[in-house]
């Protein structure tokens, strides 16, 4: 790849108590890819996202975004360069409706200091309609955010996050709590809607058939460290990371949840 | 929440009522003047309501309004300057507090703002020389457009521009509220971190609010200050914030209408209590919230709304 990266963490370091969440963690995200994190539980892929997004501070290393340090800025301003996030939770504005919390991704995005014009005139609701029907939510359109099913509450979380236009994704977990009969229906919307926008995505993920089949690229996580990084065939098939990280021995497809 | 046009008719038929009533009997003019003014105050606190905060000491920008007419009156002793005064300041002084303020949530907010009207109630009553303490300020005759009027004409005109104010900041704060910011400030409450992830600044979001509350506050005790024509440190006094808070409970925080309902209610009740049972009123008002809050937790708007959507 010859691209400079997009996103560029260098030393990562970061610990709670006597629990390396970040042991020196190195990683390029290349533009257009998508790379999937797994690892165990408390492996500090969470971590990872929360340092990159502003929420938590690295006691040491860097961080840079289109080559600019964004170390050390406040969430609300690495939003405004350019990276979304989704959550593990859906932080959904759950006494709103669905459309209202689209309008109001879409109003942060071109300016809400109107204060008398309404979050649902024309324009917005416009391109909120759109953007809903993109990730097949037209239907709940009108629904309250906490009425959804874990699906469709995934979906909108990440609707909101591609509202800004961001050029970078990061998503915790995008199919955790969907049930395994919607999963990959709403991984694949994910993945049509972010290759259209032209997003660059990094994931967190335990379903290994979902990272086989739509990660470029996969970092395996383990202790605060990244053990293994390459294409899917590669790692997925290494002994090491099946041991270690799968939690499997022999072959199989199972996915393992950990 | 009420349609459009339910709201509508409602504000209509409460303001021929309340014409109607202050024509009828000019003594209950007086009564309707002041809850339309307090209306006005606990509409500014149905914003923060709305980001799911309560501020236990808002009376204290109420009385920063008062206090602003009872100090200026004897310099400029004109209406229509002295109410735009008095929202100015007291807004002013709510960036001031808010900057502080709005940093916290919840019962944070709520005791800090309590302890800040604390403050000021003591300041008030304690800097006798500047203040004359809990005695009060009395307010001298007031001219409108530079003409005195006399007494009975006054009171129509404090009893209209209370009204028009009423109308006119509830028609703006239904429109505040449907606007991207207004919808941002509920978003406080249900989704701080989704605001500050779609790059909004929270903070300042409740800022605005605060500051746009602080001055209606203001305007609220401009105008009673211009009606009772006296002024005492009980304006910033804590049970005066909680009267604020339990008029926007038995009001209904769903709609713009509900401050003006609970207020009104609240005064008759008040007065009518106070003539039937001198000892006991502040007992019926204490049942009357009670009955509210278990069988109406929308308030009266949500009781009125109710009966129309059934209808």
């Amino acid at each position: 790849m010859t691209a400079p990266p997009l996103l560029s963490a260098r030393g990562l370091r970061l610990a709670f108590g006597g629990v390396k969440a970040a042991d020196g963690i190195d990683l390029d995200v290349m533009p257009g890819e998508f790379l999937a994190i797994i690892g165990p539980n408390g492996a500090g892929k969470t971590t990872f996202i929360n340092m990159t997004t502003g929420y938590l501070r690295p006691q040491a290393g860097a961080i840079e975004y289109e080559g600019r340090p964004i170390l050390g800025l406040a969430p609300r301003a690495i939003v405004r360069r350019g990276i979304g996030r989704s959550f593990q939770l859906p932080q959904l504005f759950a006494e709103h409706t669905v459309l209202e919390n689209a309008a109001l991704a879409i109003a942060a995005r071109v300016g809400i200091w109107s204060p008398l014009t309404p979050l649902l005139r024309p324009g917005f609701r416009k391109e909120a309609v759109e953007l809903l029907a993109r990730f097949g939510l037209e239907g709940v359109a009108e629904a309250r955010a906490d009425a959804l099913n874990e699906g469709a509450r995934k979906l909108a979380d990440i609707a909101m996050a591609v509202a800004l236009e961001p050029r970078l994704l990061l998503m915790d977990e995008p199919t955790s709590g969907v049930a395994a009969s919607e999963k990959m229906g709403v991984v694949e919307t994910l993945v049509r809607v972010l290759r259209e926008a032209g997003v660059t995505a990094v994931f967190v993920e335990h379903d290994m058939d979902v990272v086989a089949r739509f990660a470029d690229r996969v970092a395996v996580w383990s202790q605060g460290r990244i053990l293994a990084l390459g294409p899917p065939g590669e790692i997925l098939a290494d002994p090491v990371v099946r041991r270690e990280v799968i939690g499997i021995e022999a072959a199989g497809a199972a996915p393992a949840h950990g | 929440m009420m349609s459009r046009r339910a709201e509508a008719l409602l504000a209509l038929l409460l303001v021929a009522a309340l014409v109607l009533a202050a024509w009828a009997a000019p003594w209950l003019r007086f009564v309707l003047t002041v809850a339309l003014a307090r209306g006005l105050a606990v509409l500014g606190i149905l914003l923060l309501l709305r980001a799911g905060q309560v501020s236990f000491g808002h009376a204290m920008f109420l009385a920063a309004g008062a206090y602003t007419v009872a100090f200026a009156a004897p310099a400029v002793p004109e209406t229509l300057l002295l109410l735009p005064a008095a929202a100015l300041l007291s807004g002013l002084s709510g960036l001031l507090i808010g900057l502080f303020v709005v940093r916290y949530r919840d019962i944070f907010f709520g005791m800090l703002n309590l302890a800040l009207s604390m403050v000021f109630y003591s300041v008030l009553e304690k800097f006798y020389s500047i203040t004359k303490g809990t005695d009060g300020i009395r307010v001298p005759p007031l001219t409108v457009a530079g003409v005195e009027p006399g007494p009975e004409v006054q009171g129509w005109i404090m009893f209209g521009l209370a009204l028009g104010l009423a109308l006119a900041c509830a028609v703006g704060v239904r429109a505040y509220l449907a606007s991207p910011m207004g919808q941002a400030l509920a978003g406080i409450k249900t989704r701080e971190t989704r605001l500050e992830f779609l790059g909004v600044p929270a903070r300042r979001v409740l800022l605005f609010a605060y500051v746009l509350s602080a001055a209606m506050g203001g305007a609220s005790g401009a105008l009673i200050a211009m009606t009772s024509r006296h002024v005492t440190p009980q304006l910033a006094y804590w049970t005066s914030s909680g009267e604020l808070i339990f008029i926007g409970i038995l009001g209904g925080a769903g709609s713009a209408l509900g401050p003006f309902l609970g207020a009104l209610a609240f005064e008759l009740v008040r007065v009518y209590a106070a003539a039937a049972v001198a000892d006991a009123w502040q007992m019926i008002l204490g049942a009357v919230l009670l009955a509210v809050i278990l069988f109406a937790p929308g308030g009266l708007v949500g009781i009125l709304s109710k009966r129309r959507g059934r209808a």
